[in-house]
């Protein structure tokens, strides 16, 4: 039986690593996207080494300062580094995001594939949840399930475990049905393989290369919804750096010193420019 | 007359397997009535996921045991489970309430109606603003094909995806209030004062939106100028320009429309978030106040009218698309 399911294989999307590694050399987006995110994660891993100041080092004598040669881009109205602490800020929240994005992405992938797959009752169950779901406004839910879990880092891993499959699962389960009308599932039921056994071997590396595009979207859009989440004060809590804590904390001097909101803000787009080159690109590879 | 008719054609196109209208009409109707009862089911176990006790969160963890005991009394926590769901359940449908608030003492619908104009009006607006600038930039695009201004408008999605709303509010005060001084810096005035002081939280919603409303309405642009009905109108001799702004983005801003309302949930809470940068007293600066409050029959409330207004909005967007075009019917 295993060499007939063997002739199956070359059905499947994934490709082999060299071929993909070769094609990733030859779009831009995906090239350019990465050494983006490269750069970002190197500064946020030694963090230590190349931040001029400790970013909770309080100078009050040195607060709200300009631009300089000291201080970068200037120091907060706490007399604290802003360079440092964008940098140690990076840290917290690409943790996060990627901390956050693991339970929703298992998870939506495998109820998006059981919905798919199997269909009937199953599929309108999940269809009603994820209605249900996407019934309330994303950040009215997501300021609610916050505030109710608990502000700081647990509450954002709560609210995005409880919310954050149902991309992954309307993605994956439009992509199943498809795929479950196609002759080669027919062929593998026919085999006598186990639905657990079609569902894992087969319908996920087909499945797969989809939700990894869509992984990168939703990342940039989970990093704006914690910084979001930290602006308006029920998301990761101070002093542990974090983008959005600094905007709220510039706010009050827009007027005068408007890059302490300005230049945070600024990462965050950098971060998520850098994730949707990713995404496309990999969708550029992944078609070809 | 015969062009009009050509561009109804277009857009009905005859389905192979029409599911009898009443049919459908009656299966979109239960599913929405089906969403709406899981919504009520949501919204009322949602002050239940409160890891510890709601009512000492309420009253601070060494309030008296009479006075929680009262509060228990207030939120009906000491009746039986069931006991409370069917006085949920009566209350929100025979009085449309959630509860009286724990804060103001008033009823939580009167809170609501009383702030859901001024949140309802910015959608409005917002709304008007995104498709009007998402017309424009896509004809544009999609006139261009190819050319340097269909690029940048075409990269407009990746780079607004990381985009913080809150942000892009603050960047627009800053350039707009602080610097040029056209708009106030917050708050909200009067008559048409309130209007003048909605139009940059407006604009900062929007933007939110127009990047992909701009990639759709290019796709659907450019499938519509090489249609038949416009290859004939060429042949015919009529001008480009009218041919685009009188039967192209006629026919694509239907579509347009159609996606707002499907963003039209994700537009919610993004003003709901705006409304916090502009110091707007609207549904979002009631949800801030009941929150820092715990105020849970008015987070219910909000939960509950805003999921509802959502379910509402898209059936209808659904049967608007349905009826122009038979095709979509089949999808599910």
């Amino acid at each position: 039986m295993n060499h007939m399911e063997a002739a199956l294989q070359p059905l499947h999307a994934g490709t082999k690593k060299n071929s993909f590694i070769r094609k990733a050399l030859r779009t831009p987006t995906f090239l350019c996207g990465s050494i983006m995110m490269a750069i970002l994660v190197f500064m946020a891993v030694f963090a230590p080494y190349l931040t001029p100041y400790d970013p909770s080092q309080l100078d009050l004598s040195a607060a709200l300062q300009p631009p300089s040669s000291e201080h970068w881009l200037g120091t907060d109205q706490l007399g604290r580094d802003l360079f440092s602490r964008l940098i140690y800020a990076a840290r917290t929240d690409l943790k996060v995001m990627v901390l956050a994005e693991i339970i929703p992405f298992i998870l939506g992938v495998f109820i998006g594939m059981a919905a798919g797959y199997f269909g009937k009752w199953v599929n309108s169950l999940i269809m009603l949840t994820t209605d249900t779901f996407i019934a309330f406004p994303f950040y009215l839910i997501v300021i609610i399930i916050a505030f109710v879990s608990g502000t700081g880092e647990q509450g954002i891993y709560i609210t995005f475990m409880l919310v954050g499959w149902i991309v992954y699962a309307r993605v994956i389960r439009g992509l199943s049905s498809t795929f479950r009308k196609q002759e080669w599932i027919a062929s593998a039921k026919m085999l006598g393989l186990s639905d657990v056994r079609i569902i894992l071997k087969h319908l996920l590396p087909n499945v797969l290369p989809q939700a990894v595009i869509v992984l990168m979207t939703d990342m940039a859009l989970l990093l704006v919804a914690i910084v979001t989440l930290g602006y308006l004060g029920i998301g990761i809590a101070p002093p542990t750096p974090d983008w959005g804590t600094m905007i709220f904390d510039g706010q009050p001097f827009i007027t005068t010193k408007w890059w302490l909101s300005a230049m945070p803000g600024l990462a965050v787009v950098y971060t998520g420019i850098a994730l949707s080159l990713i995404g496309d690109g990999l969708a550029d590879i992944w078609r070809r | 007359m015969q062009t009009n008719k050509m561009l109804g054609s277009s857009a009905k196109q005859p389905a192979a397997n029409i599911i009898l209208p009443y049919k459908w009409l009656v299966l979109a109707l239960l599913r929405a009535a089906l969403v709406v009862i899981c919504v009520i089911v949501a919204v009322f176990f949602l002050i239940r996921l409160v890891p510890g006790d709601p009512v000492k969160m309420i009253l601070g963890e060494y309030a008296s045991p009479e006075a929680i005991e009262k509060m228990r009394h207030q939120l009906g926590l000491d009746l039986s489970l069931w006991e409370q769901f069917t006085r949920f359940v009566t209350n929100f449908f025979t009085r449309g309430d959630t509860g009286s608030s724990i804060i103001f003492g008033t009823s939580s619908r009167d809170l609501i109606i009383d702030r859901a104009p001024v949140t309802l009006l910015l959608v409005v607006m917002a709304s008007l603003i995104a498709i009007v600038f998402s017309l424009v930039l896509a004809a544009i695009a999609a006139t261009h094909k190819d050319g340097l201004l269909d690029h940048l408008i075409r990269i407009l999605p990746s780079i607004s995806l990381g985009m913080p709303i809150f942000w892009v509010g603050l960047l627009l005060i800053i350039i707009f209030s602080v610097y040029l001084k056209w708009f106030p810096v917050g708050g909200t005035g009067e008559g048409w004062g309130m209007l003048y002081s909605l139009i940059l939280p407006a604009i900062t919603v929007a933007l939110s939106q127009i990047p992909s409303l701009v990639r759709s309405l290019r796709a659907q642009i450019l499938e519509v100028l090489e249609a038949d009905f416009v290859v004939t109108l060429r042949a015919a001799g009529i001008p480009p320009r009218v041919i685009l702004f009188k039967h192209v983005l006629r026919n694509s801003s239907i579509p347009a429309l159609m996606l707002l309302g499907v963003n039209v949930a994700y537009m919610m809470g993004g003003t709901l978030v705006i409304e916090q940068v502009f110091d707007i007293r609207g549904i979002g600066s009631l949800l801030f106040t009941a929150i820092s409050n715990r105020d849970f029959p008015v987070i219910q409330g909000i939960a509950l009218y805003c999921a509802i207004a959502v379910v509402i909005i898209s059936f209808l967007i659904e049967m608007i698309s349905g009826y122009l075009d038979p095709r979509t019917k089949r999808e599910r």
